[in-house]
C-alpha cells in the first residue's frame, strides 16, 4: 500500500487521487495530502530516521512523494539546519531555554523555501512535469530556479516589473525564463492562476501546492529530533501566506500519531509585520476570519495581504492555545541587529519579525522562563541587506599608522592606555 | 464557454447588496455560488463564473466597481 492515501479537501472531505489538483471540485476548497499512517508506522522509528541522510529527506517516509530513497530526489541536501542553543539570547530576554531553527543556511538557497520546493519538484517530476513555474518577488523564485536548474527542468519565474534589480539578477543567474509581468502584485497574481489552469506546467504553489506545503513539516521533525525527541513549550512563526505555521503544527502532531514522542504541548505562536498583519490583527480582534490587506512593510517576504492559509493559521494557534502579534519595521530592523548581535546570525527581515515578536510575547508573559522555546529564522540576511543599511553604523577610518589606530581605539602608549 | 472561479469579499457597507444577482443581470455570465460566509461585518464567497472571456472580465471589472474585492481562488500565490 502506497503511504499517500489521497488528496483530500480541506474543508468538504472530499477525496481526490494524488495529481496535480489542488481545489475541490465541490465546495472549491484547499486540498491536502492524506496518508496511510498505519503503512508508514510499520517501518518508522527513531533509529530509522536517526540513521538516515543528513537532510531533511531523513524524514522521506513522510513526505508526499513515490521516490524510494533521496537518490532519487531533487534537492537532496535541503533542510537539517543547525537548532542554535541561544544563550546570549536567552539571557537577554530571561529566558532558560530559547534555541534559534536556523534556515539562514539552508542549501541551496539560504531559505527555508528550499524545503517546500525540494518536495514540490521531486513530485512535479514523478508526475511527468517538464516544465515548473512560480511567482514570486524572491525566496521562493530564487529556490525553483536554482533546483530547476540542478535537475534539468525548464522554469519560469514570473515576477512584477518594478522588482528590485539585485532580485532579478538572483534569478538570472540560474537561467529560467524570468518574465516581467507589465502589472502590480494583483495583476501577477490573477494572471499566473490563470496560466497554471491552461498550461500543463507545474506551478509549485498552484497546482503542486498540496505537495508543496508539506515540505515545511520538516522544519517540525527536525525540531523535535535536535531537542532529543521531544516537542517544545512555545513556538515562534513568522507568518505570510500562514501555511508554514499550519504545517509545523501539523508535523507535530504527526509525530506524536506516530509514536516517536509522547504529547504535543506546544504553544504555537505566529508573527507579522505591523504593516501586513492580516492574520494577527484578526487574532488580536477576536476573529476566526480576516481582513485582506495592501502590504506596506520592509518585511517583503512576508507581505501577503490575502493569505491562503489565513484562516487555517488562526485555527492552530487557537487550537494549541497559543498566541499572535505584529511588530513596527523599526521593531523589526532591532529584531535583525538583537540576532546578529547576540548570536551572530544575520537574518534577513522575517527573522526580524520572528524576534521582535518574540521580545513581545516574553515581556506579556505569554512565553515564560521556564518554556523551551524555538523562534524559526527563514532567511538569510545577505538577501535584505538595505533594509539595515542605515542602522548600522560607519566603519572606524583611521590613517595606515599606528599612532592614528591606538589614538581611535583608546589603547597602547599613542591612546592613553597601557603601553 | 469558459469556467473561471474567483475568490470575493465584500466590505461591511456592502453585504446587504445583492451583488451576486446584479452581476447576473448586467452581465452574460453565470454566478455559481460554491462556499460562502456572510456575516453583519463581513462576508466572502467562493464563486465560479462561465460565459465568454471577454464577458468574464466585464463582471469582474463591474464587481470591483461595486467595491467587491476579486482574486483569484487560491487568493495570493506571489511569495
Amino acid at each position: 500500500m502506497a503511504k499517500m492515501k489521497s488528496l483530500v479537501c480541506r474543508e468538504c472531505g472530499k477525496e481526490y487521487p494524488t495529481k496535480a489538483i489542488h481545489v475541490c471540485e465541490l465546495c472549491f476548497g484547499p486540498l491536502e495530502v492524506k496518508y496511510n499512517y498505519d503503512e508508514i508506522m510499520k517501518g518508522l522509528s527513531r533509529k530509522k530516521i536517526e540513521d538516515g541522510p543528513r537532510s531533511m529527506w531523513r524524514y522521506l517516509d513522510l513526505l508526499p512523494v513515490e521516490s524510494a530513497s533521496v537518490a532519487s530526489v531533487i534537492g537532496p541536501h535541503a533542510g537539517l539546519t543547525p537548532m542554535v542553543r541561544a544563550k546570549n539570547l536567552s539571557a537577554y530576554l530571561g529566558l532558560d531555554e530559547l534555541y534559534i531553527k536556523n534556515d539562514t543556511v539552508n542549501h541551496p538557497t539560504l531559505s527555508f523555501k528550499d524545503r517546500v520546493v525540494s518536495v514540490a519538484l521531486t513530485r512535479a517530476r514523478e508526475l511527468g512535469f517538464e516544465t515548473v513555474a512560480c511567482a514570486s518577488t524572491g525566496n521562493l523564485a530564487n529556490s525553483v530556479a536554482a533546483h530547476a536548474a540542478a535537475a534539468g527542468m525548464k522554469c519560469y519565474v514570473f515576477i512584477p516589473s518594478d522588482l528590485e534589480a539585485a532580485k532579478v539578477l538572483g534569478n538570472l543567474i540560474y537561467k529560467p525564463n524570468v518574465v516581467e509581468v507589465e502589472g502590480n502584485y494583483d495583476d501577477v497574481n490573477r494572471l499566473c492562476s490563470e496560466i497554471a489552469g491552461e498550461h500543463g506546467w507545474a506551478f509549485v504553489n498552484i497546482n503542486i501546492r498540496p505537495y508543496y506545503a508539506e515540505g515545511s513539516k520538516t522544519l517540525a521533525f527536525e525540531t523535535v529530533e535536535q531537542l532529543g525527541w521531544r516537542a517544545p513549550d512555545q513556538a515562534v512563526i513568522p507568518m505570510a501566506s500562514g501555511s508554514l505555521l499550519t504545517k509545523i503544527w501539523k508535523g507535530l502532531h504527526e509525530m506524536k500519531a506516530l509514536g516517536l514522542i509522547d504529547k504535543v504541548q506546544t504553544k504555537i505562536n505566529g508573527a507579522q509585520a505591523e504593516g501586513c498583519s492580516p492574520i494577527s490583527t484578526a487574532f488580536k480582534e477576536g476573529r476566526d476570519f480576516f481582513k485582506p490587506v495592501k502590504p506596506k512593510t520592509i518585511a517583503k517576504s512576508l507581505a501577503i495581504g490575502n493569505p491562503a492559509d489565513g484562516y487555517y493559521a488562526l485555527k492552530a494557534t487557537g487550537e494549541s492555545k497559543g498566541a499572535m502579534d505584529m511588530v513596527s519595521d523599526e521593531e523589526v530592523v532591532d529584531g535583525i541587529k538583537l540576532l546578529a548581535q547576540t548570536e551572530g546570525i544575520f537574518a534577513e527581515t522575517a527573522g526580524g519579525v520572528t524576534i521582535g515578536v518574540l521580545k513581545k510575547l516574553v515581556k506579556q508573559g505569554i512565553i515564560k522562563k521556564s518554556d523551551v522555546t524555538v523562534a524559526y529564522i527563514t532567511g538569510n540576511g545577505l538577501k535584505t541587506q538595505e533594509a539595515v543599511i542605515d542602522a548600522v553604523g560607519r566603519p572606524f577610518r583611521i590613517q595606515p599608522s599606528l599612532v592614528s589606530f591606538e589614538k581611535t581605539f583608546k589603547i597602547g602608549k599613542n591612546g592613553g592606555g597601557d603601553a | 464557454m469558459a469556467h473561471m472561479r474567483f475568490h470575493i469579499r465584500f466590505p461591511e457597507q456592502k453585504i446587504k447588496e445583492p451583488i451576486i444577482y446584479q452581476i447576473g443581470h448586467e452581465y452574460k455570465v453565470v454566478t455559481n455560488i460554491r462556499r460562502a460566509d456572510v456575516r453583519e461585518t463581513t462576508g466572502w464567497m467562493d464563486l465560479e463564473l462561465s460565459g465568454e472571456t471577454a464577458e468574464i472580465e466585464r463582471a469582474i471589472e463591474g464587481m470591483k466597481k461595486k467595491g467587491v474585492t476579486v482574486d483569484p481562488i487560491e487568493l495570493n500565490v506571489v511569495e
